[in-house]
């Protein structure tokens, strides 16, 4: 099997790397080898961040680079298109319509950019868009965001037991917050 | 059992599985995760210490005592843990000494981008490169039979891809070694004649090290097709499988220091075009031509920056990947400092009063960013003490009126005392703000010297900043509260108008720390917001002016009134 590449983008303090720990966890289950990797320090203070995961037969690279992301996962839509290169052509992009504003925007010095996700499907890419927030918050916390974004990006994989996934998340998450995000899960990977 | 693993996870437990006992260590990224994973052992000892110079001696000190130790720093903080480390090399060990030490290609988090390599070669200290996690886990435990065969410490390099990213790595048990009983030998006082004997040793040491390099299973040759050979370590290895797969032969480098000489030599006769493939200095090419080999390294890939797939691609003429794009301008999304950030209320007060601020490192260090924009200056831990010293002797009265230093309680423990002591000692009128957040931040909330808990968090002496600096000479030691910006303003003009050295320490718990008290976020008054966007000079994520009238992120918000203050119209009360 080729390698598959699937990122996760979002803003610093988003849960991203509770995603990326849930994924992996998954898909280690698989049997695969599997790369997971994000930088640490100054950007998880409300900068962009960003993880990789790979996995296949056999990974080498731990980074993703641009035109060869199978799947990207946005948690913000300015992150979808800031990092929307790294997609391959016909990639698929699961984006949450949340806009945060980055500062550059909230001192008036540009402006955040309006049709996004139409743009982005203009461009060629097979764009999934929902508000998961608002998908987090009828699960019952904004906070489990994060899981109701796995549990769409789980919907692409039917080769893997919805199970594995809810084990993962009970391996990953403090048993205080297992049934909201088992819920947020569940709500995420329903179609609405 | 197979498990996904940090970089500096594994690496922390390759030192558990040598039977490491004591790591002391100063967090710093991307290294900070090798301490705290190794403390979640209960059998290895572990501490932050002051700074980087104080872990090595720490460390070494406990090997001189007889157990396997370790310690871990970023690459700067090799900078100041060079002294000990030159001289350890000579005087040697009684257990093993593993020095962990992780570099930062493309500066993710870091101010310089130095090539640590050069510290084997100058502290002829022999130099282990992982290209993975499990590889991590395994040097780490060769790293320490080196040491110990050759009675010298050794040097494990990692990068920000290998530190931050999780493989696979098959864990072991641990095994741990007697304790070596100390013996007392005069020959290990380091003047004058022992000295110029340990050089000597350290000479003949280097030689029986290279002659190692050439047979041990740390560096490997994988042949796959002989038109390109590339010498290569660390993730540049896993980039060159990455593109070439079997289509260039690969001389995988896991020791790159001391180098094997033989082996590189047979390796180029293999193949009939030989690259190096290093990110940052020719470290390997620079030998490779000393060796008299015809390489191609830096005049096709960069010395800036880090290396990726598309990068190696592009330098080597190959097609880059197809890419999907907008045309649209994507506004940056710099990092700011946190909403409450008791750091704000600070740098607003020295914008207002013109300050030049010399900076120092840690979060604080996002002050000089927009709206902000109140740092001058930074250089490296301490600097903000004795570079403001410097600063004032040169511009006299005017300059000691118009310049304050910044630096944050962790950072003032590890080298801005010395700095503040120049000041007291030499006397300019200089001033200094020591941001007291009670934790060492940016590196993830580790503790330190002044927030009275260990590296555990369980209680452990308890530094007194004032009382400290009043020992170091300071009569004017002010203490204030960040969120009061009145009493900033106050207490700052007084101290920069007064002809003595000053400390004004400001006092408040970072946000982010568990347990610190968050009040309700505010809420705004519509009807009084008259849309002036006064509040939005402090650059505070949650503050934002949307339809001409303020808006609140709630879920940002911590009610610090900061912003309060900012407002004429009472709308953010």
């Amino acid at each position: 099997m080729a390698t598959k590449n699937i990122m996760i983008v979002g803003v610093g303090g988003q849960g991203t790397l509770l995603a990326s720990k849930l994924l992996g966890y998954v898909l280690l289950g698989q049997g695969y080898d599997v790369k997971v990797s994000e930088v640490h320090g100054m950007s998880q203070r409300g900068g962009s961040v960003v993880t990789y995961v790979r996995f296949g037969e056999r990974v080498y690279s731990p980074v993703i680079d641009k035109g060869e992301a199978d799947f990207i996962i946005s948690f913000e839509q300015l992150e979808a298109a800031r990092w929307l290169e790294y997609l391959k052509p016909g990639g698929r992009i699961v984006v949450n319509t949340q806009k945060m504003e980055p500062m550059p925007v909230i001192i008036g010095e540009t402006e955040y950019p309006d049709g996004l996700v139409e743009k982005m499907q203009a461009a060629g890419a097979q764009v999934d868009a929902e508000d998961f927030l608002a998908v987090a918050e009828a699960a019952g916390s904004p906070k489990a965001v994060n899981i109701a974004l796995m549990g769409r990006l789980s919907a692409y994989f039917p080769e893997i037991a919805e199970e594995e996934w809810q084990r993962a998340i009970e391996a990953c998450v403090p048993p205080k917050f297992l049934e909201l995000n088992k819920r947020a899960f569940e709500m995420g990977r329903q179609r609405s | 059992m197979r498990e996904l693993m940090l970089g500096n996870k594994a690496l922390a437990r390759g030192l558990y599985e040598a039977g490491c006992a004591v790591i002391s260590s100063y967090p710093g990224t991307p290294s900070t995760e090798i301490t705290e994973e190794a403390a979640k052992y209960d059998e290895i000892y572990c501490e932050w210490a002051p700074n980087e110079k104080v872990a090595l001696e720490v460390a070494h000190g406990a090997s001189l005592g007889g157990v396997r130790s370790a310690c871990a720093m970023k690459h700067v903080g090799l900078n100041v843990a060079a002294d000990p480390l030159f001289t350890i090399s000579y005087q040697g060990l009684n257990a093993g000494l593993v020095v962990c030490v992780a570099d930062d290609p493309g500066m993710h988090s870091s101010q310089n981008e130095q090539d640590s390599r050069h510290y084997a070669l100058a502290a002829k200290i022999p130099m282990l490169e992982p290209s993975d996690s499990e590889e991590a886990r395994t040097f780490a435990k060769r790293a320490f039979e080196i040491s110990e065969q050759f009675n010298t410490p050794v040097l494990i390099r990692m990068c920000t891809r290998v530190s931050h990213s999780q493989s696979v790595v098959e864990p072991q048990e641990r095994k741990v070694p007697q304790q070596v009983p100390y013996v007392k030998d005069p020959s290990k006082v380091m003047m004058t004649v022992n000295a110029r004997n340990a050089h000597v040793r350290v000479e003949q040491r280097t030689l029986d090290l290279a002659a190692y390099a050439e047979h041990c299973d740390l560096n490997r040759v994988e042949m796959g097709d002989t038109s390109l050979g590339i010498i290569t370590s660390s993730t540049s290895y896993q980039y060159a499988r990455e593109v070439f797969g079997d289509g260039a032969s690969i001389l995988k480098l896991g020791m790159v220091y001391p180098l094997p000489e033989k082996l590189i030599l047979d390796f180029a006769a293999k193949v009939d075009r030989v690259i190096v493939l290093e990110e940052l200095d020719p470290f390997l090419e620079n030998y490779c031509r000393q060796l008299g080999l015809r390489v191609s390294g830096k005049d096709i890939f960069p010395i800036c920056g880090e290396f990726s797939q598309n990068l190696v691609r592009s330098c080597m003429g190959l097609k880059t990947p197809e890419t999907v794009r907008i045309d649209d301008s994507i506004p940056g999304r710099p990092p700011v400092m946190c909403a409450g950030c008791p750091h704000r209320g600070i740098f607003y007060i020295l914008k207002k009063n013109k300050c030049m601020v010399y900076g120092d490192i840690g979060c604080y260090t996002l002050g000089a960013v927009a709206p902000l924009n109140a740092m001058d200056l930074n250089v490296c831990m301490g600097a903000s003490c004795s570079g403001l010293h410097g600063f004032n002797l040169a511009m006299g009265r005017e300059g000691e009126k118009h310049s304050v230093g910044v630096i944050g309680d962790s950072t003032f423990i590890h080298s801005g005392m010395t700095g503040i002591t120049d000041i007291s000692y030499n006397m300019t009128n200089s001033t200094v703000i020591i941001l007291d957040n009670s934790i060492t931040g940016m590196t993830g909330h580790q503790q330190n010297p002044t927030t009275g808990k260990n590296l555990r968090g369980e209680p452990a002496g308890k530094v007194d900043l004032e009382s400290l600096c009043r020992a170091l000479g300071f009569d004017r030691v002010r203490v204030v509260d960040p969120y009061d910006l009145d009493q900033v303003d106050r207490v700052l003009k007084e101290e920069l108008e007064t002809e003595a050295p000053s400390v004004i320490i400001s006092r408040r718990p970072c946000v982010m720390i568990k347990g610190t008290v968050h009040n309700p976020p505010l809420e705004p008054k519509e009807d009084k917001c008259v849309g002036c966007k006064a509040c939005m000079q402090i650059g505070c994520p949650a503050v934002s002016v949307r339809d001409g009238k303020v808006r609140i992120d709630r879920t940002l918000c911590i009610g610090c009134k900061v912003c309060t203050q900012m407002c004429k119209f009472g709308a953010l009360e």
